[in-house]
């Protein structure tokens, strides 16, 4: 009889990539059924769409570097890439902007440079920035809530995506929008006179980011990340908007909640601000880069031309993620220093 | 209640321990055979002292120590030696070594020993000597040579003895067990230890997984001057530098010893050899291992000899070979697998691991580091291991070195969480051994890259030099070129800065307008031996291509530099004819 020789360990712990990327699947699901709730079938079009194309984009890419499909595909890492910028792109949007999205997330960003684990930017944070660039008019055309306007049945969402021509869209701007392009009313009236806002911040986004929140938490609970980065950016968003609030005046940026429930934050910080391969490793490291995202992500919005800001903040700051490792590094059992400052 | 500090990292693998506790300590019984390998420890192997047809009785040394990090080895039991030859042993690399065979006459008769009546009144000495006559090294996993790490200098100042009864690593029970059997003789052994190095305070450390083993130590410790430390169970709390940072607060210094921080660490399966060697005399020629693993029927802990094969052990379980296809030598984290059953227990095994493909499972392949960071919280030596893997991928030795990678203890903690079941222990162990080794290959070759970095420096100073002195009048660069082709040579770097000196001095000299008499000589000259320098390099290059060293990126370096060189003197040489023609 021959033994098998291995070196060890021997033992494997419960977790798997599969299954880390399964549960931030999982993760999404509140979020996703609260956007439905208040915005309609689109996002759920938009995810459904866009997964076909994510899975044949990876597929394509897998057989052109000649790697097995079977195995690859079984990380569901596509699948996750779909997801989070379906949700991230506009209701409603036509299937060409979500496939070019999705190709550029798959092919560009991530397999152009070497797959799962070697891209530097988010691909869907990459995707989204593409097809914000490119595509202004369809990227900023968000749907209004329910109870504002009419709701588009699930036909009509199908018809919004497949053949947009035939489909009129009903637009109207978002409380961030809002926020931003105001410099004449108090945020009293400001909210007073849009029906989009609701009690802490835009109707509908509240709740989205209550969601999206739960979820996170989940995910951290599970341990899927650490709280580092997530909480950094919550919290680092929450002061400049605490220092720029001024008691709502015409100049004011928006309470921090309002900050906090608008637009992608939550979604940003526990969907997007938590992606492993582009951001850094070291608990110091997600910290700041957390921190740095936060700040940046209220800038963008208050003096950016965009209308929300996580997908330009974090893709600054995976440029940056490298280097904040590089100073960041843990000191070793039995130095003195840290390194990284050799 | 005494402060426990914590480690970073950790994990807590699942146990697996009660399969193994269920019955007490079982014997193993004498073997027909007994194989007892010359080097079980570190240092250099013991040395022979019967020949083949020699009788033997229990306990009789059959081997001497080797030097002073050494220990002997001694008969298991009575019989007649058969054998002195090269044979498989348990070892990573499973490579063949000297082994003494006996086979046993069945008898069990013990030679002639005896211990102290009253430990307490003999000397230090006499007490070292004792244990190293016993062979006794540290029966934990490593196997350093007992004697030796109690051997202090006369001005040694211990704070803390540690005895560690951790055992952290799943399935083994040894020194469980032992607590709960021994706890008398592990506590007596400590004083022994206490005694002879006169620390300020004495621990037994034990992770709170043991209750009953924690309950009879403190029951043997009853009004002795020793504290026993309970604390949270977490993988690798036993490794020694993890115990120590728990139970003092303190890191041993990388590359340093726990000597360095006053700190000495026994294992509590070598205190108990150490009683039985003061007390009663009796060498090491048994230990407790654990047999466990759904691969044998009755998992148990066994009193086995020295030398005893592994598939004797295993019948004695209840060996299942259709239910084994790997036969882990220690536990599931840090053990290795051994070729196969026939190689020998040694002092240093604790655990026999026979564990089925469900217990167990191959590992699947490695997918894409996604670069979770898991691995880093993990890690109890605070290293960032996604980047070493990394560099270890891309054979960065030196990017690994300065990410600590000689740190690693090797515990596997971060390739038991990566969800991407990279083997990346499996990445370390390789580069460590291909560093060493490339270390090892300097050194032999005379320490040539020190040299070659002295030179090279040497040279790109050199270069400096000239630049600056570039603008100066034609005949000073003439100089120079000569000057700096007589500084050139193999020498080592003191003899460099000398002719350094000199070349400078000369190209001062030169820059005066000294020496003009023999200019034209002297720029043949540095023709000639800068083209000698440019063969001796060259053919230094072919062999080192044909060696496969890995100078020879350096090496070729040099050549070109000196072909550059040789240009220049020649260039010269050619310049100065032209005016004087
Ligand atoms: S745990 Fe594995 S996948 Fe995660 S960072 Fe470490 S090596 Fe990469
Ligand atoms: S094996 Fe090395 S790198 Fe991995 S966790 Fe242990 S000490 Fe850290």
């Amino acid at each position: 009889m021959t033994l098998m020789r291995i070196t060890s360990p021997h033992a494997h712990g419960p977790m798997s990539t599969s299954r880390v990327m399964q549960n931030v699947l999982l993760a999404t699901i509140p979020g996703i059924i609260v956007l439905t709730h208040f915005f309609g079938f689109g996002t759920l079009v938009n995810i459904f769409w866009g997964s076909i194309v994510a899975v044949a984009c990876e597929a394509l890419a897998l057989t052109l570097r000649r790697r097995p499909l079977g195995f690859y595909l079984k990380d569901y890492s596509a699948l996750v890439t779909a997801f989070l910028l379906c949700i991230a792109l506009p209701p409603y949007s036509p299937w060409w902007l979500i496939a070019v999205g999705i190709a550029s997330a798959i092919l560009l960003a991530k397999h152009l440079y070497g797959g799962l684990g070697y891209n530097p930017f988010n691909p869907a944070m990459a995707g989204y920035v593409i097809l914000l660039i490119s595509f202004p008019i369809q990227m900023t055309a968000w749907a209004p809530p329910r109870g504002v306007g009419e709701l588009p049945g699930l036909l009509e969402a199908l018809q919004a995506c497949f053949v947009p021509s035939t489909f009129d869209a009903v637009t109207m701007a978002t409380p961030l929008d809002l926020m931003k392009q105001n410099n004449s009313l108090l945020l009293e009236d400001l909210w007073a006179q849009n029906a989009q806002f609701g009690r802490w911040a835009g109707i509908g986004w509240e709740w989205a980011n209550i969601a999206f929140l739960a979820g996170g938490a989940w995910l951290l609970y599970q341990r899927i990340f650490t709280w580092h980065a997530p909480v950094a950016m919550l919290a680092s968003l929450s002061l400049m908007a605490a220092l720029f609030y001024d008691g709502g005046s015409s100049a004011s940026g928006g309470s921090p909640l309002f900050h906090l429930l608008s637009g992608a934050t939550m979604f940003g910080a526990f969907f997007i601000v938590t992606d492993p391969v582009t951001s850094t490793v070291s608990v110091r490291g997600r910290l700041i880069y957390g921190a740095l995202i936060g700040a940046l992500i209220y800038i963008i919005r208050v003096r950016g031309n965009y209308p929300d800001a996580v997908a330009f903040a974090v893709l600054i700051m995976n440029f940056a993620a490298p280097f904040i490792d590089h100073y960041t590094q843990p000191r070793t059992y039995g130095h003195r220093d840290t390194r990284g400052e050799e | 209640m005494r402060k426990i500090f914590g480690f970073h990292g950790g994990i807590h693998p699942p146990e697996n321990k009660q399969q193994s506790l269920r019955t007490p300590i079982a014997d193993a019984g004498i073997p027909p055979q007994l194989v007892i390998p010359l080097s079980q420890h570190i240092g250099a192997p013991a040395r022979p002292v019967v020949a083949v047809g020699d009788s033997v009785l229990k306990g009789q040394m059959i081997a001497g120590p080797a030097g002073f990090v050494s220990v002997p080895m001694h008969a298991p039991t009575s019989g007649n030696i058969v054998a002195i030859e090269d044979r498989l042993i348990a070892h990573p690399s499973g490579h063949l070594a000297r082994c003494i065979v006996i086979a046993s006459d069945g008898r069990d008769e013990w030679i002639e020993h005896s211990g102290a009546a009253d430990y307490r009144d003999l000397d230090k000495a006499d007490l070292i000597n004792r244990i190293r006559n016993a062979g006794i090294a540290g029966m934990g996993g490593a196997g350093f040579p007992t004697a030796v790490k109690l051997s202090l200098k006369p001005d040694t100042r211990i704070t803390t003895l540690i005895i560690n009864g951790t055992e952290c690593e799943p399935y083994i029970t040894a020194d469980d067990i032992l607590m709960r059997e021994r706890a008398q003789q592990i506590i007596e052994g400590t004083k022994i230890l206490s005694q002879l190095i006169a620390p300020e305070e004495t621990l037994i450390g034990v992770e709170d997984n043991k209750p009953q083993g924690l309950a009879a130590l403190r029951a043997a410790a009853q009004g002795c001057a020793l504290e026993i430390v309970e604390f949270p169970t977490k993988y690798p709390s036993g490794g020694e530098k993890q115990l120590i940072e728990i139970l003092t607060g303190k890191q041993v210094p990388s590359g340093g010893l726990p000597l360095d921080i006053g700190v000495i660490c026994q294992n509590v399966g070598s205190t108990v050899a150490v009683y039985d060697a003061v007390v009663h005399g009796r060498p090491l020629i048994s230990r407790i291992t654990t047999v466990t693993g759904e691969g044998v029927a009755q998992p148990q802990n066994f009193e086995v000899m020295i030398g005893t094969p592994m598939s004797y052990l295993l019948e004695k379980a209840g060996y299942r070979p259709d239910n084994n296809k790997r036969l882990i030598m220690g536990g599931p984290m840090m053990g290795f697998t051994v070729p196969t059953a026939d190689v020998p227990i040694v002092k240093t095994t604790n655990c026999l691991l026979a564990p089925s493909e469900t217990e167990l499972p191959s590992p699947p392949p490695a997918q894409a580091c996604i670069r979770c960071g898991m691995c880093a919280l993990a890690c109890p030596a605070s290293l960032l291991p996604q980047q070493m893997f990394w560099f270890a991928q891309g054979k960065e030795f030196e990017k690994l070195e300065q990410h600590n990678l000689f740190d690693c203890i090797e515990c596997g903690a971060c390739s038991w969480v990566c969800p991407s079941n990279i083997p990346l222990v499996q990445y370390y162990r390789a580069s460590k051994a291909e560093i060493l080794q490339s270390r090892h290959d300097n050194e032999k070759s005379g320490h040539a890259r020190v040299r070659f970095e002295a030179r090279q420096e040497r040279l790109e100073r050199e270069d400096i030099e000239k630049e600056a002195k570039r603008a100066a009048r034609k005949k000073a660069a003439e100089e120079r070129a000569l000057a700096a082709a007589q500084g050139g040579g193999e020498e080592d770097p003191i003899q460099a800065a000398i002719e350094r000196a000199k070349a400078k001095k000369a190209a001062q000299q030169a820059d005066a307008g000294a020496g003009e008499e023999n200019e034209q000589e002297k720029l043949e000259k540095a023709v000639t031996t800068t083209r000698k320098r440019l063969d001796t390099a060259s053919a230094k290059l072919e062999q080192a291509r044909a060696d496969g060293s890995d100078l020879v990126a350096a090496l070729q370096t040099g050549v070109d530099k000196t072909r550059t060189k040789l240009e220049a003197a020649e260039k010269a040489l050619h310049d100065y004819q032209q005016e004087h023609a």
